[in-house]
């Protein structure tokens, strides 16, 4: 279980107020002028060092993504903050943002720094309203403390940070959507390559890095990317804050170390299962768009990339929503479903046409008027989908229902036959 | 209340705000602007859109109406209807869903109108059923204009309701009484 001392976000729950002043005395903003006069390099091999990977879902090593950018100094060169936080499941960057925005900003700066970028966008999810007015003025603040700006913290370095808001669409998580909505169109994902580190933002190197992922940047720089790397297993280290939901007795978010095992998680920090371990009957560890996973799995599992991919699944963006037995998981999907159906930005047939197909057909084995040869052709649908579509979205909606039926086939199988033969 | 408007203009603390956002994005780059200016234009058209006002925006941006267009169709969070000085907005997702949205659609059912998208008798409210809010962990949950109802049950759903009928104070967040997203231990 990872010791208070070694938690980064302190302030998770905003028991103290998110303000500098505060967030001066948890720790932010020290001698972040030292950290870049380090140089760039040496932020990107602790980053290296740390072996963190990607917090919005991929978990792509972030030291070897900054690496990428190009370094000549007349490029103007991008960094975009994803904080469209909208996977089922998931809400953890919202903490972050209303309680410790200054983690954030500081973790902007570095990393811009680092890439050589002068300004850095912030694109939040437009229903974050009360959240994009607290991080707005924790901006507002490390301007006027000179901590961003011109010469920001002293460095020598001039850095803005601006706040975007979306309007509500799921696809502007898709890294190349978003930057097609910052530049004020439809978000329709890009087709790569180009990849945004070679043309992004108004085509030039951009990299896109998930909230949580800039805002552990500073914890990793003064602790040391060796530090981070201690916790966890290789590949797959460091602390991480789980968004535990569903059918828990007491729904949170929490810092972990990565790698905890998903059923110590839930029973120290969610209150376990509702009814008890032996009621559980399935879950979604990783957010919306990864397979479930049976009980006789969650049994063991551990909560990080490489072991929960090893059982089919995923880490994901860490959000665990719990189902109980009383779950009808046909349904539960069918909702997903639904949540892809429409967040479909409609490019590709597969996707566009496909997302609906399949909740209609999940909506069908449901109301319990259908047959196994149904399941044959939805899943053979999904195979068609999946892999067929410019980004992952396709994949997405296709993996949930895959996941159902590896699992759980034999049990609506059998519900079905019943209903016929009543 | 919710007249068409005509000869649209953003009133003066907005053109200065809207200054103030176009100042964000680099100067042949306006077109960035437009989805922070429709939501300026929304918030001073009682949070609708109309034709009009979305031609303003295009004019000002220099871009075409129909790009500005495209962007209002695309977007959930633009509307070109009244929705009433409440929108309420029920997620529905699965998260939502495992903790008893379906309890805080029938409170809405009840409370505003039998089907989503009608405004209440009052004319004060709408609901509608939307995709994840991403507050699973204090699921189930509602957004009223900009604010989150958190950790809601049928009965403390009308409560929140019947608050702002009353115009009485309701404390946004948690209804269950905890704080943020710590577990209740």
């Amino acid at each position: 279980m990872l010791q208070e001392k070694d938690k980064i976000f302190t302030n998770l729950f905003g028991d103290e107020s998110y303000s500098l002043k505060s967030a001066l005395k948890r720790g932010d903003w020290d001698k972040t002028k030292n950290l870049i006069a380090n140089g760039r390099e040496w932020i990107i091999d602790e980053m290296k060092k740390s072996e963190l990977r990607g917090r919005g879902g991929a978990g792509f090593p972030t030291g070897l993504k900054w690496s990428f950018m190009p370094k000549d100094p007349d490029l103007t060169n991008y960094l975009v903050v994803n904080a469209d936080e909208s996977e089922p499941g998931t809400c953890k960057d919202r903490d972050m943002i209303r309680n410790e925005p200054h983690k954030l900003i500081e973790g902007c700066l570095l990393a811009s720094f680092a890439m050589n970028a002068h300004t850095c966008y912030i694109y939040i999810r437009g229903e974050y309203f009360n959240e994009s007015v607290v991080l707005q003025k924790a901006i507002d603040e490390a301007y006027e403390a000179g901590l961003i700006g011109k010469n920001a913290s002293g460095s020598g370095w001039d850095f803005d940070i601006y706040l975007h808001r979306g309007a509500g669409a799921y696809i502007c998580g898709e890294e190349t959507a978003l930057l097609e909505s910052l530049e004020g169109k439809k978000g329709l994902p890009r087709l790569k390559p180009p990849f945004p580190a070679n043309k992004g933002l108004y085509g030039s190197p951009t990299t896109v890095n998930n909230v949580e992922t800039i805002a552990v940047v500073p914890s990793i720089l003064r602790r040391g990317g060796e530090w981070f790397a201690s916790f966890g297993r290789p590949k797959n280290t460091g602390t991480k804050v789980f968004c535990i939901s569903g059918h828990v007795n007491n729904p949170c978010n929490i810092e972990e170390e990565m790698g905890m095992p998903l059923k110590e998680l839930i029973e120290k920090h969610a209150g376990g299962v509702r009814g008890g371990w032996s009621n559980l009957k399935a879950i979604i560890p990783g957010g919306s768009s990864v397979p479930l996973i049976p009980k006789k799995t969650c049994d063991t599992v551990l909560m990080d990339f490489d072991s929960l991919s090893a059982v089919k699944s995923g880490l994901g963006t860490a959000a665990v929503i719990v189902m109980d037995q009383s779950t009808d998981l046909v349904k539960a999907i069918a909702k997903l479903s639904h949540f892809y159906k429409h967040e479909s930005c409609g490019q590709c047939t597969p996707c566009r046409e496909g997302t609906g197909w399949m909740w209609r057909m999940m909506e069908k084995i449901g109301s319990g008027h259908a047959n196994s040869s149904d399941i044959d052709k939805l899943l053979d649908v999904t195979k068609q989908i999946e892999g067929h579509t410019i980004c992952a979205l396709g994949d997405a909606a296709a993996w949930p229902i895959q996941g159902l039926f590896r699992h759980f086939r034999d049990e609506i199988e059998d519900q079905l036959k019943k209903i016929k033969a009543a | 209340m919710s007249e068409l408007k005509e000869n649209f203009t953003f009133n003066e603390g907005n053109l200065i705000e809207a200054k103030k956002i176009l100042s964000k994005y680099p100067e042949d780059r306006k077109q960035s602007a437009v989805m922070p200016l429709l939501d300026l234009a929304q918030r001073q058209n009682e949070n609708w859109l109309t034709r009009e006002i979305v031609e303003y925006v295009a004019n000002y941006l220099e871009m075409p109406f129909i790009r500005a267009w495209e962007v209002v169709t695309f977007y959930s969070m633009y509307y070109t209807k009244y929705n009433g000085k409440y929108l309420v907005q029920v997620c529905g997702t699965t998260p939502c869903w495992l903790r008893g949205s379906d309890q805080i659609v029938k409170a809405c059912k009840e409370m505003i109108a039998p089907t989503q998208n009608t405004l209440s008798k009052d004319g004060i409210f709408s609901w509608m059923q939307v995709e994840c809010l991403g507050a699973c962990v204090n699921a189930p949950l509602i957004q009223i204009n900009d604010d989150y109802y958190e950790d809601l049950t049928y009965d403390s759903t009308k409560n929140v309701l019947q608050s702002l009928i009353d115009g009485t104070p309701v404390e946004v967040g948690s209804q269950s009484g905890r704080k943020s997203s710590k577990a209740v231990s």
